[in-house]
């Protein structure tokens, strides 16, 4: 926490220095004579509800702790310093305690030293006592930040109390009955997260909250010149540098040359460089797939797929290209209007999401937010976008694999993680999806975007040798470091260990602030550079900046938040809301008292040097020396085997269950590698089997709707501020009771313009099962629809790709992503959307012991017996984001029905295409061939959607996706409060079951008013060369009503039924 | 006077000053966007404007409280420059988090005709020697942040920011807006001062049965404030802090229902910004 009180202090005449504001020095050389420990207990007054205690008691009956009965829980401050009773009393719980709804006890610690009775204020009659054996303390571990209790540390010495500092505590009271084995499983699954996290049992026995030590300064070099390969894998494992053989091996052979060993800090910074993270060797390297049609050797997969997409893209725009700056900044920026473009981020932040869900959740959107600040000479960011996926949140608790929280706590921390910092940065969080499966169990994805805008001309930045290295916004811990262990000293020692290595803990005040100052210095022209301080810290920051100039660090120089960093833990180190800028002398003074002024400290860490080497320092003395040119290009090349090996049935036996129509996209173009697979079109199974089932439409279309990835994510959307800024035209709920699924968000950047972006989103795990390839293309086809069906101009779309994958050295695995790649590219060419950013996760699986059954271990409470492991892959996870653009907001529509009489329209071809469909999934059907995007007619199609809106003839517009055609009617009914009446006529024969629930791609409804009903069909014919399918009327009755060709009543419900089953799933308290 | 100043006063984490002042900007006004840090140094500087907004956002984190820290700045070492402030015929606005700042600065609700000489504590120290506060803004009922639109009615003609306002639709995005008092009887007092300004409504237009909601009830009151209370008066009438966000709805298109309801041109939350702006015309 690095916010200021009162005057910011920070000495401009020593640069270097870290500002005296923040006083965590201070304290640190131990107790002074008259220092002392005092705890502020904070209850709810009798009528206010107790929300932690509740909260804890219903999750301890989810987790079958059946001797846990009541949870009673409190909050408590424990405050350090030369303080007396009627000090804490008074001012300290004035401060801290809210006194209409609250009240307190205070007692010093260590609690058992200091009496039964606590002091002070607040009713204590019925106060439950700080020396139950049945009190859970729930503390971080030493050095994890604690924001609440750095910003009353601040608030407390400016009301004048001499604090040293403040640590926040979660208490809780179990009822007596409680057993062990339950008391700790509670605190394992529901009171306290092991990663970040301790219990204390009984009376808190601190005498001290303190923490860092002092460092001595020793360099440290590790002998590798004449290690053995055996040895270099070892040292690779042991060390945590995650390098292959051949990649220690090229750094063996670079020391020998040199004939010297290297320094800890050299085997650091290049382990950071050449990382899976930092460098994408895996898919930017060479790649040998092979599949059904043959083999293709690519020197740089990505190159020759995506970003080929993008260049081929641009060549055919010629002048009218509308891309600023592609895949090679941390953000994409393309053309927004004469004065400003825009910058566009995805990011993932998976596994610190699985280990702590909050705080992984938490930096991860933290962290793509400084994505687009560090592009170019930094963005403005205007809305973020989130997308999860999880496993089911009713999965069974008992069930689980030892290690992996459960689903809906996952879920439940990574929201609230998104949701304070999104909220907390005044940014708003306008478009997410949430995707279900088994396979997420142990691997929950957490994808962050972030949306800037940047003047036009900032594009481009370029680092000045001389330049001085800075570093603005938090301090420098032990946050993220790989190697850090976690805290295991003894609990009631005052420990000096420091713990949050994997997980980190954001503030998002700090980035605020940061975010305010950087780009007021970048139109002051203050810095000739910046960029992100993100995986990699310092190490990736400095050595990106200065690849092409040189760098000298001096790591002592850099601020820290507490003692005891070793000069290699300073320069890896991923604390957050960091950046690093390149600040020419002359701009220094005005720089720094520009951050001053807010608050915000900034301190010179070193300068930008006309050596092309980085030269690492520590109180002087040399601690690595590098060439650029190795850490850059010196990796070995990484070369893959991939393969994919068809699921979809083959042979000339299968039928098309659709009784009508040739499938007439099921191309089977020869020749050309890369080109769409072949359609081994139908599946035998088909959903044929079901035409019968008349009276079984309405259950069927019920169940999709409260299906987990179609059902209302209301609960999640509701407590993201998505209107901070007043730029929103199109929300993501809409309609009468504004609770419908929007298909896309609508955002003005500018308020004084009528120009607005659009943002949406598309994936389909369950079609990669199937064929990564129409899973890619199915997944552009759906951003892009979603961002169509609002008003977005289909010419000017930007799209992202995102790649969760499973463990890509299984060639397997690697070869469905390659798969998946080459439908991106040929459908982004064949769209016009150009690919403009993109990030991949790999190793995305979780690997445990498989357990026969528990049993109870004395010492550790429950234990998994049986042998034996087993690996679960997250299913082929692309997601694509689609950055679009509005001429004018004011003809944006959205998917609620309006009004009565309106006709119905269906934009689109459908097919028999129930490959990985929700059908499937609520029928426990399966096979099929998954939908294919019609590369050739799509096109044509969205621009006729596009000019329909623009030129005013459409109310309402929805696109169709999961569940199909049934599910899209239904939710512009519930959404609208109207009712529809439907009959299927221009489909002639087509099976019912196929046109009421085939996920066929590029599909739109539209309700258009009847004096426009020609007009429009009209408009989708000519443009399109097929007819739009009339569908039937809106109507002021509460009725969905289908019918078929023959008039028999396919759907007949209520539609306010129909919501309920919608809102039902994740309707949470 | 035509054209009154405006101070838009950002602390550490407040983010919704600059939509705050281009509401104040489409309204008339001249608003500047002044860092607390700025007043603090020189606390002058608060005399030099008519009408002071404390805006939405996080101020300090809302770290041990929301509104906590900022409202202490304002009644410590701000005390003397705010209750000069207030003793002109000048206004002060608070929203969302600018609200709870206001009613932790204790500059709401007030206890006097002329608010100025509330109990500002001494500023030499910052140390406060307040009574103990009757009312706060605490957890919303559902015990997190919400984010919706809300009908509003206005409940007392006193207030000069709603003037002429009978019912407004506004968004709320709070996690702490349930205004809770020790003493149910402020409730009727607060009545005849005039102070109940804004009150949660049942919406009055919806066409399906579900959207028909009593106004006490979620999510017509999304929060649960006592006597559904969304916005409080001080007794002269121009202290106004709030929960629900005029300056989200100062055009058509941010309205939730504009393309239902085929709304264009102005919102109607710029109202408030206009009755600021006119009482100094």
């Amino acid at each position: 926490m690095h916010c200021v009180w009162g005057l910011p202090l920070v000495d401009p005449s020593h640069p270097a220095t870290p500002a005296t504001w923040f006083r965590f020095r201070d304290g640190l050389k131990g107790n002074k004579g008259s220092s002392m420990l005092w705890e502020i207990e904070i209850h709810p007054v009798e009528g206010q509800t107790d929300r932690e205690g509740t909260r804890a008691t219903g999750e301890a009956v989810a987790f079958g702790t059946a001797t846990i009965t009541t949870v009673r829980a409190a909050r408590s401050y424990l405050v350090e310093g030369e303080l007396d009773e009627e000090e804490v009393t008074g001012e300290a719980v004035g401060l801290l305690a809210d006194g209409v709804v609250e009240r307190c006890a205070v007692h010093r610690l260590p609690a058992h030293a200091h009496g039964m009775q606590p002091v002070g204020v607040g009713e204590s009659t019925s106060h439950p006592s700080p020396l139950d054996p049945h009190l859970l303390n729930v503390l971080f571990k030493p050095g994890v930040t604690d924001n609440v209790g750095a910003t009353a540390t601040q608030a407390l010495k400016d009301v004048g109390l001499k604090v040293d500092r403040v640590a926040t505590c979660r208490k809780y009271w179990i009822n007596a009955e409680a057993t062990e084995e339950d008391i700790a499983r509670l605190c394992g699954k529901v009171l306290a997260n092991d990663s970040i996290e301790r219990v204390i049992r009984g009376p808190l026995p601190l005498t001290s909250i303190a923490v860092g030590s002092d460092y001595e300064f020793s360099l440290r070099t590790t002998a590798i010149c004449d290690a053995s390969d055996a040895a270099l894998q070892e040292l690779s494992k042991v060390g945590q540098l995650y390098l292959s053989l051949v990649e220690m091996q090229t750094i063996q052979r670079y020391f020998r040359d040199l004939g010297r060993e290297p320094t800890d800090i050299e085997l650091e910074t290049v382990a950071q460089t050449w990382s899976e993270h930092c460098s994408h060797k895996t898919l930017a390297g060479r790649i040998h797939y092979r599949d059904e049609r043959g083999e293709r050797h690519f020197e740089n997969m990505l190159k020759e797929t995506i970003f080929a997409a993008t260049q081929t893209i641009r060549a055919r725009l010629g002048d009218d290209d509308w891309c600023v700056s592609v895949f090679k900044d941390n953000a994409g920026i393309v053309r927004f209007d004469d004065k400003q473009d825009v910058c566009i981020k995805v990011e993932t932040h998976n596994h610190p999401s699985a280990l702590e869900p909050y705080g992984g959740a938490n930096t991860g959107l933290g962290g793509v937010i400084r994505d687009p600040l560090g592009t170019g000479m930094g963005a403005r960011p205007v809305c973020n976008t989130d997308v999860f996926c999880f496993a089911p949140p009713d999965t069974p608790h008992d069930g689980l694999p030892p290690g992996v929280l459960h689903p809906k706590n996952v879920m439940q921390g990574v929201v609230a993680g998104v949701r304070d910092y999104g909220n907390r940065m005044g940014i708003p969080t306008v478009n997410g999806a949430v995707y279900f499966d088994e396979r997420y169990l142990g691997n929950p994805l957490v994808y962050c975007g972030n949306v800037a805008m940047i003047p036009r001309g900032m594009s481009e930045k370029e680092v000045v040798p001389g330049d001085y290295i800075v570093t603005v916004g938090g301090r420098t811990g032990r946050d993220g470091i790989h190697g850090a262990t976690f805290s295991s000293a003894e609990l009631t020692h005052e420990s000096d260990e420091l713990s949050g290595g994997a997980v980190q803990i954001g503030n998002a005040i700090t980035e605020k602030m940061l975010m305010d100052v950087i780009l007021e210095a970048r139109d002051r022209g203050l810095y000739d550079a910046i960029t992100d301080c993100g995986a990699g810290g310092f190490s990736s920051a400095v050595g990106e900046m200065g690849e092409e100039c040189g760098a000298e660090v001096w790591l002592d120089k850099a601020p820290l938040k507490y003692n005891g960093l070793s000069y290699t833990e300073i320069w890896i180190s991923e604390a957050q809301e960091r950046m690093v800028l390149a600040v020419p002398p002359v701009s220094w003074d005005e720089f720094e008292s520009l951050c001053a002024s807010e608050g915000v400290e900034a301190t010179v860490i070193g300068k930008f040097t006309d050596t092309r080497r980085l030269v690492l320092k520590y109180d002087g003395t040399e601690v690595g020396n590098l060439e650029m040119a190795f850490l850059h290009d010196g990796r070995p090349p990484v070369i893959r085997e991939a393969v994919f090996r068809s699921s979809e049935p083959e042979g000339p036996n299968n039928q098309n269950p659709a009784p009508e129509g040739p499938n007439d996209h099921s191309p089977d173009r020869q020749g050309g590698f890369g080109q769409r697979p072949n359609a081994s079109s139908v599946n035998s199974a088909g959903p044929g089997a079901h035409a019968s089932r008349f009276e079984e439409f309405g259950n069927t279309l019920k169940e999709i709707l409260g299906s987990l990835n179609v059902c209302s994510k209301e609960w999640i959307i509701r407590q993201y501020d998505h209107e901070v800024q007043g730029g929103s035209v199109v929300k993501p709920l809409v309609g009468v009771c504004q609770d419908g699924p929007s298909d896309a968000a609508v955002v003005r950047p500018d308020l004084t313009s009528n120009r607005g972006l659009v943002v949406s989103c598309g994936m389909n795990p369950r079609y990669g099962d199937i064929d990564p390839y129409w899973m890619a293309a199915a997944a552009i086809d759906e951003a892009v629809r979603n961002c169509v069906a609002v008003g977005a101009d289909p010419s000017r779309i930007a799209i992202l790709d995102n790649f969760c994958w499973g463990n890509t050295e299984c060639p397997e695995t690697l070869g469905s992503l390659v798969r998946a790649a080459l439908g991106c590219q040929e459908t982004a060419v064949a769209l016009g959307t150009p690919f403009v950013s993109g990030k991949d996760s790999l190793n995305n699986e979780f690997t445990y012991e498989k357990a026969h059954g528990l049993h109870i271990n004395q010492a550790h409470g429950l234990q998994p017996v049986g042998l034996g492991t087993e690996t679960i892959s997250i299913p082929p996870s692309l997601l694509i984001t689609a950055l679009g653009q509005v001429a004018d907001i004011r003809r944006c529509v959205t998917m609620d029905l309006k009004e009565p009489g309106n006709v119905l329209f269906l934009v689109g071809q459908t097919e028999a295409e129930f490959g990985g469909s929700h059908y499937h999934w609520v029928t426990d059907g399966s096979g099929g061939t998954v939908p294919r995007v019609d590369l050739e007619r799509a096109p044509a199609v969205f621009a006729a959607v596009h000019e329909a809106i623009t030129t005013g003839l459409v109310r309402s517009c929805h696109d169709l996706s999961e569940g199909g055609l049934a599910v899209g009617i239904a939710e512009m009914a519930f959404a609208g409060g109207r009712g529809v009446t439907v009959s299927l006529e221009a489909f002639g024969t087509m099976d019912d079951t196929v046109v009421l629930f085939s996920e066929s791609c590029t599909r739109f409804l539209f309700e258009v008013p009847a004096s426009d009903a020609d007009r429009f069909a009209k408009l989708i014919e000519e443009r399109t060369g097929r007819s739009a399918a009339r569908l039937g009327v809106v109507t002021d009755t509460d009725r969905m009503r289908v019918t078929n060709l023959d008039g028999r009543v396919l759907v007949d419900e209520t539609i306010g039924g129909l919501k309920e089953c919608w809102q039902r799933p994740l309707d949470w308290a | 006077m035509a054209t009154p100043r405006i101070c838009v006063l950002r602390a550490p984490g407040t983010n919704c000053d600059l939509e705050t002042a281009f509401a104040f900007e489409r309204a008339g006004g001249q608003a500047a966007r002044v860092h607390l840090f700025r007043l603090l140094e020189t606390p002058d500087l608060l005399a030099k404007f008519q009408i002071l907004c404390v805006p939405g956002g996080f101020s300090y984190g809302d770290d041990v409280g929301a509104g906590v820290v900022f409202g202490r700045q304002l009644r410590g070492h701000l005390g003397d420059a705010v209750g000069e402030f207030l003793q002109a015929d000048k206004l002060a606005l608070g929203i969302c988090n600018g609200f709870q700042v206001l009613l932790k600065a204790g500059i709401l609700p007030g206890t006097k005709k002329d608010s100025g000489s509330r109990d500002a504590g001494s500023p030499a120290t910052g140390k406060t020697s307040s009574p103990e506060p009757q009312v706060t803004l605490t957890w919303n009922d559902n015990g997190r942040y919400t984010a919706r639109w809300v009908e509003l009615a206005v409940s007392s003609p006193h207030s000069v920011f709603l003037r002429g306002i009978e019912r407004i639709e506004l968004p709320i995005a709070h996690a702490e807006g349930r205004v809770a008092v020790r003493d149910a009887g402020l409730i009727d007092q607060w009545r005849e001062s005039g102070q109940l300004a804004l009150q949660y409504a049942s919406p009055c237009n919806t066409n399906t049965a579900s959207g028909a909601a009593c106004g006490s009830r979620f999510p017509a009151n999304p929060n649960g404030s006592v006597a559904d209370l969304a916005g409080l008066s001080d007794a002269t009438g121009r202290v106004l802090g709030l929960m629900p966000h005029p300056e989200r709805f100062i055009d058509a298109t941010q309205h939730p229902q504009w393309t239902r309801r085929r709304m264009s041109g102005d919102g109607d939350g710029l109202r408030l910004f206009r009755n600021a702006v006119d009482y100094f015309a």
